[in-house]
């Protein structure tokens, strides 16, 4: 069952549209990436997730039932302007975001402690927010967002500002809720981290939805058959008929074909002919060339 | 509702801990009575300097005599007028000079007083005064009066209102009616209510969109609006900043009256008791007089329906509040951290409160004036005018008419700005005109 399935959705703010019948589906447990430009309708599309918000026509499915405000009990948000109450204890604060969730005072304290020591932070509690480091912040925000085990997870942006060791915690702990059942929606321009993070992707531009699947098949729909190649130099090919691609750095060049089956047949005729392949493989785009190459050309 | 409990509990449990909130709501009276005691004494300042005066008094209206007062240090002279004039450097500081051919049977008598310095208009008043005594004794001495004759032609008068059905004059329970007191009492307990309402709507109000504005500005309200609606949100918060200022009411209704009861041991009742003796040794008020005075006040403080307009007052409060605060809720929405972008949204709001306390003032002298009424009646008004005319106890119709409105315009209100409120929270970096404001209202959600 899919957590959540988006079904023509839109919104309209006045004569604008910031979100234009985007249809695509979260399966349960993976950490889905949800990409676009700034301005692209990322904010509106979640905001209608979190009921902060309704679609002006479509509708959203939660688990298979239709999305309603009391859903927002199985969503944890974390939005890319951070918030906390500054002058707040950490732990009243934590109590308090965990009982609007609907959790008893019992149960959100208990969990606040697991908490405290997955993510190392112990004593935090009786410190002001307004005391703490960014990067200390962030992860009392991260516990907020968790805190009631949502299904659903939507992270914008949620390792901006923290230093490389949090990042890799943070980043553990992510996976380890996917591995658990936990459907994470993530969003981000940090591109390196989608690669390592997502399983499937969405990318939305000016409003509307223009790819969407799983990593892989993405990456192999928008190849453009470049090939890395390196020859022994004592027997090398002439490559000056052959396509070289700019990407080309020392130690190898990148050729570009028409097809799998072109480079697999001129690959075959180097080798008849004599010549030596130290090194060969296909390069795929990254999902940061596809991004841009979809962005810059629409 | 109970998400709105929790809400309302943050609110007001971080007040409430705040020590800047006990200082202020501790500190706040003591500082307006020694505001009070200070002005009192600025008022009250005649100036410091001695002045000493010489008298040739060849009348011989003085006797000899005359009791040092109001800083001036008398003491008379046998010298002439022309050789004190010449004295060098002299000991004094003017020479009031009463020639032997004056004529005190005359309605108006001028004397000269000599001086190289300038008399203020305030020295000027007491030296006229002090001798205008001075010459009544003199006169009564020479008509043969004695003080107690005098007295028996003073009558003093007072009227008392009655009610002209004999049925409700003989009923006990009535409002503050029956002397002149009790338009001088009805007056201070109206001020001193109107003047409350006023301030907690106003400060607990602007409380309501600071914390408001705080929450957009901290981004926070994004995160508490995926765990809440944001109606509830502002209901939550207006109730939290709400009961926060029903603390600082009743802190306030306990603390007063220490206060004063213990200023006027230090200072007041000893000013008082000299006004009453001052009054008393004028002639104008007799020890019987006294007695009756404090007598008559004790039953008309005893006579005011204080479980009515306390009761009454709090609901006037929670309705004039919840107009008010969701009114500063939904600006406070729109601005975010600009308070100089409030400005021009807070001033439409601060208006009508502010009529409402001039109309307020102007009730107390005539209450059941035309302006009065109806603005006691008039939802945007009432919640100040009409505790202010609690006190003469104004027809039933006037105040189930008045709080049966109120009740349906926070409705209104309540709900237009919660309108508002949920797309302002929402809305970053754009400023909002009050043209902005109207169309989201009617934004779907």
């Amino acid at each position: 069952m899919d957590t959540l399935a988006i079904k023509k959705v839109s919104k309209h703010y006045g004569n604008f549209t910031a979100v234009n019948s985007v249809s695509f589906d979260v399966p349960r447990g993976v950490i889905f990436g949800l990409l676009g430009p700034n301005g692209a309708g990322k904010t509106s599309l979640i905001r209608i997730i979190n009921s902060i918000t309704m679609a002006d026509e479509g509708e959203i499915l939660f688990g298979g039932e239709r999305l309603r405000r009391e859903h927002q009990a199985q969503i944890g948000y974390l939005p890319e302007e951070r918030g906390l109450y500054k002058k707040m204890k950490v732990q009243e604060q934590l109590e308090y975001l965990g009982q609007l969730k609907g959790l008893d005072a019992k149960t959100v304290r208990q969990r606040i402690n697991t908490w405290y020591e997955i993510l190392q932070m112990d004593g935090w509690g009786s410190k002001k927010v307004q005391d703490l480091s960014k990067g200390m912040q962030q992860k009392v925000q991260f516990v907020a967002t968790v805190i009631h085990e949502p299904r659903l997870l939507i992270l914008d942006e949620p390792f901006s500002g923290l230093d490389p060791v949090n990042t890799n915690i943070l980043k553990t702990e992510i996976k380890r809720l996917s591995e658990e059942g936990t459907t994470i929606l993530f969003s981000t321009h940090r591109m390196e981290q989608v690669e390592e993070m997502c399983e499937r992707i969405a990318l939305i531009n000016r409003g509307k939805l223009v790819l969407e699947g799983p990593i892989d098949e993405i990456k192999q729909k928008y190849k453009d058959y470049l090939f890395h190649f390196k020859f022994d130099p004592a027997y090398a090919p002439d490559l000056s008929d052959e396509k070289v691609h700019s990407y080309t750095r020392g130690g190898g060049v990148i050729l570009q074909f028409e097809s799998l089956q072109t480079a697999n047949f001129q690959m075959q005729q180097w080798l008849q002919n004599g010549y030596l392949i130290q090194d060969f493989r296909e390069i795929l785009p990254s999902v940061n060339d596809i991004f841009i190459k979809i962005v810059t050309t629409e | 509702m109970k998400k709105i409990f929790l809400i309302a509990r943050r609110e007001f449990l971080i007040r409430f801990r705040n020590k800047k909130f006990w200082m202020g709501t501790l500190l706040g009276p003591i500082l307006l009575a020694l505001f009070i005691v200070v002005a009192g004494f600025i008022m009250g300042y005649s100036g410091d300097k001695e002045t000493h005066v010489v008298i040739v008094d060849e009348r011989d209206l003085f006797g000899g005599a005359l009791k040092d007062q109001y800083n001036f240090y008398f003491r008379f002279s046998n010298q002439s007028l022309e050789d004190l004039r010449r004295t060098d450097n002299p000991n004094f500081d003017g020479i009031l000079h009463i020639p032997a051919d004056v004529n005190l049977d005359h309605s108006e008598v001028s004397l000269n007083f000599y001086t190289g310095k300038n008399l203020n208009l305030e020295n000027l008043n007491n030296l006229k005064a002090i001798i205008q005594s001075h010459v009544r004794e003199y006169k009564l001495k020479q008509f043969n009066i004695t003080q107690s004759q005098l007295d028996k032609l003073n009558t003093r008068v007072a009227i008392n209102s009655e009610d002209i059905d004999p049925e409700a004059a003989a009923s006990e329970s009535r409002g503050v009616k029956s002397s002149e007191f009790s338009s001088y009492l009805g007056a201070g307990i109206g001020m001193l209510m109107g003047l409350i309402m006023y301030m907690l709507v106003f400060m607990n109000g602007s409380m309501v969109m600071q914390s408001v504005m705080e929450e957009k500005t901290n981004r926070i309200v994004e995160v508490v609006i995926s765990s809440v609606k944001p109606f509830e949100l502002m209901m939550g918060k207006i109730i939290g900043v709400g009961l926060i200022g029903i603390v600082q009411f009743l802190s306030w209704a306990i603390l007063l009256p220490l206060i004063v009861l213990l200023g006027s041991m230090i200072f007041g009742l000893q000013t008082d008791m000299d006004t009453l003796e001052s009054m008393s040794a004028a002639g104008t008020l007799s020890e019987d007089d006294m007695e009756y005075m404090v007598y008559q006040f004790m039953k008309e403080v005893d006579a005011v329906p204080w479980f009515k307009i306390i009761s009454l007052f709090i609901l006037f409060f929670l309705g004039g509040y919840l107009i008010y605060s969701s009114l500063f809720a939904a600006v406070g929405s729109a601005v975010g951290d600009d308070m100089q972008d409030s400005q021009s949204l807070v001033i439409p709001i601060t208006i009508p409160v502010i009529m409402a306390f001039y109309i307020m003032i102007t009730s107390l002298r005539v209450p059941d004036s035309t302006l009065a009424v109806w603005s006691s009646i008039f939802p945007l008004f009432s919640p100040i005018v009409m505790p202010a005319r609690l006190a003469f106890d104004p027809p039933w119709w006037q105040v189930l008419l008045s709080l049966v409105l109120l009740l349906l315009t926070v409705i209104f209100f309540v709900w237009i700005s919660g309108r508002i409120y949920r797309v302002g929270i929402l809305m970053y970096g754009k400023k909002a005109s009050m043209k902005e404001l109207w169309k989201w209202i009617f934004y779907k959600e």
